[in-house]
């Protein structure tokens, strides 16, 4: 963008000091990034004659609390109030390009981009400074978005006032030091959460257009299911009921979303079933049997299975879609508001600078918001009937195109040394990524080998989409790693939490193991000790982290009970110690979800589960006493923080339980059934 | 049937004309235009349409309309008192009892039902309460202890 093009933009934003950057800022922490932020007509930030400071950011909220350390990192380097900051998210038209929100990449990428943009702004608000108080610029000091020296002061709106600043990152920002720093790693409660208690944050569902109308699309019976015929008579006949039949898409629209659902209920339709291969049950064998792996040997090898499961956010995947001379507004919960303005341009013909979405506040995401095809659903009905539309997904329409996190299956082949010293860990993963199998211990002959089944007509192994969800495969690959780190640790009789110490990669690694295990009041046994607690780790998103449990096993009735999960996390630099926290408490509580509970049924492309009734979330009653311990690690560079805790849940869990009761439970979920047949087997 | 309702919402006298049948949630975000009550399940499972009428804590999903006729219904919007905030919604601000925010105005209208029933429910009585609504970002133990906050 050339410089009369920044001072049009600057105008547009209505003046004042805009910072704009060129040099990709993650270059500046050493952090690795694959794809750097690009120069971008956007502004990452805005200082106006008041002295507020607006901070421009592609990364969305959905309850992750980046708004909150986003804002902090800004007010550290800037040197204001932390009140000082408002922050503008995820709107296309607004801010910097940004691929999406996912894979707890906000703090490590996002946040050098937002530092180095903040103390730019502050080296051109002290040049400033100086300048108008006549004093020069090393005898200036600021303090809560003052500049004062020699006995004279201005503030950042005074600066900012009657000006039209464009200003481009172009050397190396001074940040601040660690030492120095008065907001970055203080705990700082949630900039949303008044608006969040009080009902007036508003989320897509809540936007409301003149017009607007309500709009329910025809489904099919299941995943590869083709549509035979069609009738919507009934609906038609309907007063004030709009129909629209445009190739694929059959909906019905209404201002009154009940009266849409009724008219949905109206349209009679007829499919083509495809016959069901496999459910739920047999996938496994499936995925083995059509991607061979060659024989592996080793002392010690299982295999490990886990199932597919739902994001089920609170929030069901919501859009409004308005046209309006000739461009789209659209207002999408989506983790991903450039790819869904990509999308929704391509189908709708349109221009992308004639598409414009706004991301509210999203009611989870998890990984499946990151697809948008409520969006895409609005966009064109918008586009067919001129009127804003709101596409509101049901709960069951949720379970039904939700991009379920995949069923796996995990062969790990290992041996050990007389000395406890793991010399083979060969990981072998069928239908889902590879994300966290590699293992944070030091081991010879050490391999992680993926069959995806891709490149083979058919490609995917799985009968209905699957995605990203909360640390995509890690979950499924540190289960059956720290798993085999148990069996191999009680075959030789070691303690389970020694055997990793022994083996473990760097101090980070066994500083989180030992802070995990003295909180929870480890007493060093071989298993099962009868004791019923364990531990595992997990390295993800640059984190480390061990969860240490304590679980009780009902005998009679197959019930795990989790009683403690002490978390001991290295995330390096901690921006928001309370955010951080409420990350990792989130982490344990849902993976209590995946780890004892939530498998989704189905049969073929049937979807089985079609509502929070069968398939069971975590509640209030199976939440355990959680501890959260960061390490202090302020010399490293910020890591992720979202989804490293969720990780090595189900080892943990699946541990105690071994270490309860001597019984060893080789898939997730572990629901009472599996657990009193491994009982059972124990027994006889 | 299409007719006029009368009660009292959020402490002022209120009416629509309307159908008697339709659900409470959609007539409340719809014609009453207060969004803070949301829809997660229309089965009256989730929790996140949790109203209180008279007091007692329904499911807006699953309530017609014609359940509110001469009663007090409570929302989220109500809680907030010359902006003044409702301990329950304070405490849920200081414990960081939410994370997204979705389940947020069922959990604490909820609880609100909870504490005009009980002033200070012990914590097994405050999870037995709270464990139809759900929370998918694991606010839990943070919700709890907001509520025991505010019951003080």
């Amino acid at each position: 963008m050339n410089a009369l093009d920044r001072r049009e933009f600057c105008r547009l934003l209505g003046g004042g000091i805009v910072v704009l950057i060129s040099t990709p800022p993650a270059e500046l922490f050493g952090q690795q990034q694959p794809r750097p932020y690009p120069e971008d007509p956007n502004a990452y930030l805005r200082i106006d004659e008041n002295g507020r400071i607006t901070l421009y950011s592609g990364k969305v909220e959905m309850g992750q609390g980046i708004n909150t350390s986003l804002s902090q990192m800004a007010a550290e380097e800037l040197g204001v109030s932390f009140d000082a900051i408002d922050i503008v998210m995820g709107d296309t038209d607004l801010v910097p390009f940004d691929q999406g929100t996912w894979g707890s990449r906000t703090t490590r990428f996002f946040g050098p981009a937002v530092r180095a943009a903040s103390a730019e702004a502050r080296t051109v608000l002290v040049k400033l400074a100086a300048e108008k108080l006549g004093v020069p610029r090393e005898q200036l000091a600021i303090a809560n978005g003052v500049v004062s020296g020699g006995g004279k002061s201005i503030t950042y709106g005074e600066l900012a006032k009657g000006k039209t600043i464009a200003r481009l990152v172009g050397e190396k920002a001074v940040l601040r030091a660690v030492k120095d720093f008065k907001v970055i790693g203080k705990p700082v409660k949630r900039v949303d959460a008044r608006d969040k208690v009080t009902g007036r944050a508003v989320f897509a569902g809540d936007i409301r257009r003149p017009g607007m109308l309500y709009a329910r699309v025809l489904r099919p019976p299941m995943h590869g299911a083709t549509r035979k015929s069609v009738d919507t008579s009934k609906a038609k006949a309907m007063q004030g009921v709009i129909v629209v039949e445009k190739e694929d898409l059959v909906a019905v629209l209404h201002p009154d979303p009940e009266i849409a659902a009724k008219a949905l209920a109206g349209v009679a339709s007829a499919w083509d079933r495809p016959e069901a291969k496999f459910d739920n049950e047999s996938i496994y064998d499936y995925f083995v049997q059509n991607v061979p792996a060659p024989e592996a040997k080793g002392q010690f090898q299982s295999t490990y299975r886990t199932a597919y499961v739902a994001h089920a956010p609170m929030e069901t995947h919501t859009a409004v879609a308005e046209m309006k001379d000739g461009k789209l507004t659209a207002w999408i919960g989506t983790q991903s508001p450039f790819g869904a303005r990509t999308r929704i341009a391509r189908t709708l013909g349109l221009d992308e600078t004639s598409v414009r979405v706004i991301t509210p506040f999203i009611g989870g995401g998890f990984g499946g918001k990151s697809p948008i095809g409520q969006g895409v659903e609005a966009a064109r009905l918008a586009q067919i009937t001129g009127k804003p539309v709101m596409v509101m997904w049901t709960r069951a329409e949720e379970f039904f195109f939700d991009t379920f996190g995949p069923a796996a299956v995990v062969r790990v082949t290992s041996s050990m040394d007389d000395q406890g010293k793991i010399t083979q860990l060969h990981h072998d993963v069928w239908a889902a990524g590879t994300r966290s199998a590699e293992s944070p211990y030091d081991v010879a002959d050490a391999k992680v080998t993926p069959y995806m089944g891709r490149g083979t007509p058919g490609a995917s192994l799985h009968p209905f989409a699957t995605g990203a969800w909360r640390a995509p495969g890690a979950g499924t690959n540190v289960f059956a790693r720290e798993s085999q780190i148990d069996i191999m640790a009680a075959a030789a009789k070691i303690d389970p939490l020694e055997l990793r110490l022994r083996n473990a990669k760097g101090d980070r690694l066994r500083r989180v193991l030992k802070a995990a295990a003295d909180a929870l009041g480890w007493k060093a046994a071989p298993g099962p000790s009868g004791q019923g607690r364990a531990i595992a780790v997990g390295d993800d998103a640059g984190t480390l982290c061990a969860l240490a449990a304590e679980v009780a096993v009902d005998r009679r009735t197959g019930a795990i009970r989790v009683k403690r999960v002490v978390a001991a996390q290295d995330m390096g630099l901690v921006i928001n110690p309370e955010g951080a926290k409420m990350q990792m408490e989130g982490c344990i509580n849902m993976g209590l979800g995946y780890v004892l509970s939530e498998e989704l049924r189905f049969n073929g492309g049937e979807i089985l589960d079609g509502n929070l009734t069968t398939y069971e979330l975590p509640r209030f009653s199976h939440v355990p006493r959680i501890e959260t311990i960061l390490i202090r690690n302020d010399d490293h560079p910020p890591q992720g923080g979202g989804e490293p805790a969720i990780v090595p849940m189900g080892a943990a869990i699946a541990n105690a339980v071994f270490d309860a009761t001597g019984v060893r439970l080789f898939q997730l979920p572990m629901t009472p059934k599996r657990v009193l047949a491994g009982l059972a087997a124990t027994k006889s | 049937m299409k007719r006029m309702i009368r009660f009292r919402l959020n402490g002022r006298p209120a009416s629509v004309d309307t159908d008697d049948d339709r659900m409470l949630l959609w007539v409340v975000r719809g014609d009453l235009a207060l969004t803070g009550t949301k829809f997660g399940c229309g089965l009256g499972i989730c929790g996140a349409c949790t109203v209180a009428i008279d007091g007692a804590a329904v499911r807006s999903c699953q309530t017609p309309l014609s359940a509110v006729e001469g009663k007090n219904l409570v929302t989220i919007e109500g809680l907030e008192k010359d902006g003044k905030l409702h301990p329950l919604q304070q405490a849920f601000i200081d414990h960081g009892a939410l994370q997204c925010g979705f389940c947020t105005s069922g959990m604490i209208m909820n609880a609100y039902a909870l504490l005009q029933a009980q002033k200070k429910p012990p914590r097994n009585a405050i999870i037995e309460t709270m464990d139809d609504n759900l929370c998918r970002c694991g606010a839990h133990q943070r919700i709890v202890a907001a509520i025991e906050e505010a019951s003080k």
